[in-house]
């Protein structure tokens, strides 16, 4: 019988081994898993599995109450009758600079769209940058450029600020903070926790091409047609959709983690299952020979000007049409339906008719991509 | 995409599928070798699409899984080294040594790089002369040329600060092992794509002689696997045992002779220790002395830790294709992605993650 456990000691070069007797199964096993070292790790920034541990271990018992423990994209309060909506957002992405916009852009965007998925017109934002000593200001005026033409573009104003420096080599160039505050639309209040079985979940177009752009800036990949970050304020396509309907139960941007971290929030929150149909979600070819290429997989990636709406389903072809209507939704797609079985899973319908898993996504695909 | 649709088209697919069925007048007992392989037959549902024709158990073709837990030590020792730069491909950074990973080490400050080829860690050495830097090479005959290649190089440029962490493994002796088992019920192979790409075919037709046992060398896209399916169902059917090349456009009968001869090289053959499975002769590569200054085991102190062990992982019986990942008590509950038991739920190419990321939704927890 051969001793075989993991206690042997694996000498420098081989273990002298026989082979004349089977194998006892009885004495295979594994390692007993370790008590988890508690670090913050790149994948707590992940916005899937680590950053939900992150919420429910250490921000809610310390700072929960009603509001917060919502777990929107945006907090949603009443001041003298009137609904405001909340949000805040830091920005570490690198480089600072990418194809298809910058941190500064990004920043603004980023804001507005939390807002806008909140179903509030976007008014006001803060920003606060956090820089690095050395940080050459001819970076710093692009940056702020940026921003402010942002900012005009999508008709809302900066309205206060903050500036802090640090040694060279605490921050990596500039981060930023911005914090929005909107106006929520009479009537409307969407959630994640309100979808139910049977309604019908739509994007509003490709998935994947903001963390591929940023990952082929910063990996120096070159593919036939480049890829830009899909980087856009999305407040105005929110209002051509509630032009049309307000059954709504939920709107969100897929951010980090991608599609699947997204859907997997809102099949928790509302404790629903959801069907996905794989040969509808929209990803560009170039994104998919990207991913093919790096191993990711695209549902996993993410997006910055992008939205996932969960509608009542006898208004899901005119939810359709009229995000198809306006020019960053034109690609929009249905793309599955809530269901009332596997409850708190996604599930993909392949094209050979069988079934997967969609997981929410475990570890780090990508790290500061936003 | 051109040249990956073709092999991920539905109705070619659905047709191979059908034809499988036809075929079998029983249930096949079909093991792929390769944890792509196993991840590529979860992705698309295959098992689920061939449930009452073929029962397909899963190999030990995961190096990630099949890397000894000693050896993870060893590197978390080595990451931990303030004068060390560990450089690893990226998969190996979440897996759980005796009581760390290497994410861990690297936010406690330990200087871990993830990279993406080896040269790219020679190139590191060459930029930090001041620094020590040691590549994580591990994996099956695919993955070996490259570092053969990294040592080469490494040897042509003088470096005094680069070494291999070394922990390479060999497929054809597991397979041996495999259908030496008592146990064993596995009926025919398909044998990885990859590794034959390297090291030809020959190897496994002294498996089919010796053991009389079908073997079809296969690609890693759906209908690569199907149609391997399905030239094993086939020969299984007509009686016959025979190695056949379902992968044509990337194996041929000699393999990859440059390579093999960088292999050769560098490294020697010798008994080898599996995580999971236990050691297994003649099923590793080792440096040659000739190299051994470049050998991280070698140039470094390092002492071994050792670990207590759950009786309830049954990732031996798994590994070996004795029981499905979905016949363990622990499965999906007390072992998942994040806390694994054992080796095949450490990496997304391992049976057990593959089941539980694709396919948890079938099984009763």
């Amino acid at each position: 019988m051969l001793p075989i456990t993991n206690t042997d000691a694996t000498s420098l070069h081989s273990e002298p081994v026989t082979n004349d007797e089977p194998k006892d199964l009885a004495a295979f096993s594994c390692p007993v898993p370790f008590p988890a070292r508690e670090r913050i790790l790149l994948g707590h920034g992940s916005g899937g599995k680590l950053s939900v541990d992150l919420l429910q271990d250490v921000f809610l018992p310390a700072l929960g109450n009603p509001v917060l423990d919502r777990l929107e994209d945006q907090a949603v309060v009443s001041l003298s009758g009137i609904r405001l909506a909340i949000t805040t957002d830091s920005f570490v992405v690198k480089p600072l600079f990418f194809r298809g916009g910058d941190i500064g852009s990004l920043a603004v965007h980023g804001t507005i769209n939390d807002l806008a998925m909140g179903g509030a017109v976007p008014l006001w934002l803060s920003v606060a940058f956090i820089l690095e000593e050395g940080l050459p200001i001819e970076t710093l005026q692009r940056v702020v450029a940026s921003m402010q033409q942002a900012a005009a573009n999508a008709g809302v104003q900066i309205i206060t600020g903050d500036t802090k420096v640090v040694e060279k080599g605490s921050a990596d160039g500039l981060f930023i903070n911005t914090t929005g505050i909107g106006r929520v639309r009479d009537g409307v209040s969407f959630s994640a926790s309100q979808a139910v079985p049977g309604d019908v979940l739509l994007v509003s177009g490709y998935l994947g091409d903001h963390g591929i752009a940023i990952l082929a800036e910063r990996e120096g990949l070159q593919f036939d047609t480049q890829v830009n970050s899909d980087s856009a304020p999305l407040h105005t396509l929110v209002a051509r959709l509630l032009e049309t309907t307000h059954e709504v139960r939920c709107l969100r941007d897929p951010t980090r983690g991608g599609l699947s971290s997204t859907l997997n929030e809102i099949a928790a929150s509302s404790q629903v299952g959801m069907e996905l149909d794989e040969t509808s979600i929209p990803v560009r070819e170039e994104v998919r020979g990207a991913c093919e290429m790096l191993g990711l997989d695209p549902l996993y990636v993410a997006n910055e000007g992008k939205l996932v709406a969960v509608v009542a389903p006898s208004v899901a072809q005119d939810a359709l049409r009229a995000l198809q209507s306006h020019p960053l939704g034109k690609d929009a797609a249905i793309i599955g339906r809530v269901t009332q079985e596997h409850p708190r899973m996604v599930v993909m319908r392949t094209p050979f008719g069988t079934t997967r898993i969609v997981d929410m996504l475990a570890g780090d695909q990508l790290p500061r991509i936003c | 995409m051109k040249y990956l649709d073709e092999y991920r088209d539905a109705r070619i697919a659905r047709a191979l599928a059908a034809e499988i069925r036809r075929r079998s007048t029983r249930r096949w007992v079909l093991m792929e070798i390769c944890g792509g392989q196993t991840h590529t037959l979860m992705r698309y549902g295959i098992d689920e699409l061939l449930a009452d024709s073929v029962d397909l158990v899963h190999g030990p073709g995961c190096p990630v899984c099949v890397t000894p837990l000693e050896t993870i030590d060893r590197a978390i020792a080595l990451a931990r080294r303030p004068d060390v730069t560990l450089v690893s491909y990226g998969d190996m950074l979440r897996v759980p040594g005796s009581d760390t990973d290497l994410f861990h080490v690297k936010a406690e400050g330990g200087d871990v790089r993830i990279v993406y080829s080896p040269t790219d860690a020679v190139q590191l050495a060459r930029s930090q002369p001041d620094r020590k830097v040691v590549f994580f090479a591990i994996g099956f005959e695919t993955t070996a040329p490259a570092h053969a290649m990294a040592v080469l190089q490494a040897e042509r440029l003088g470096l005094k600060n680069f070494s291999l962490l070394v922990s390479h493994v060999l497929v054809p002796p597991a397979i041996r092992t495999l259908l030496s088992h008592p146990k064993n019920r596995v009926q025919g192979f398909i044998a990885p794509g990859h590794v034959c790409t390297v090291v030809g075919c020959r190897e496994y037709e002294d498996l089919v002689r010796e053991f009389r046992v079908p073997i079809v060398v296969g690609g890693f896209e759906p209908v690569d696997l199907l149609e391997a399916i399905r030239m094993l169902v086939i020969q299984l059917e007509e009686g016959r045992a025979e190695l056949e090349n379902q992968y044509v456009r990337s194996v041929q009968y000699e393999g990859n002779r440059p390579a093999q001869e960088a292999v050769a090289r560098v490294f020697e053959i010798a008994d080898r220790k599996w995580r999971g499975i236990g050691p297994i002769p003649e099923s590793g590569l080792f440096l040659k002395e000739k190299y051994a200054t470049f050998d991280a085991d070698r140039v470094f102190d390092l002492v071994d830790i050792c670990a207590q062990e759950p009786a309830e992982c049954v990732s031996a019986e798994v590994l070996l294709g004795h029981k499905k990942p979905t016949d363990c008590t622990a499965f999906g509950t007390r072992c998942t992605p994040d806390k694994p038991l054992g080796a095949p739920m450490v990496s997304s190419e391992g049976a057990c993650a593959a089941y539980y990321q694709y396919r948890r939704h079938l099984v009763t927890l």
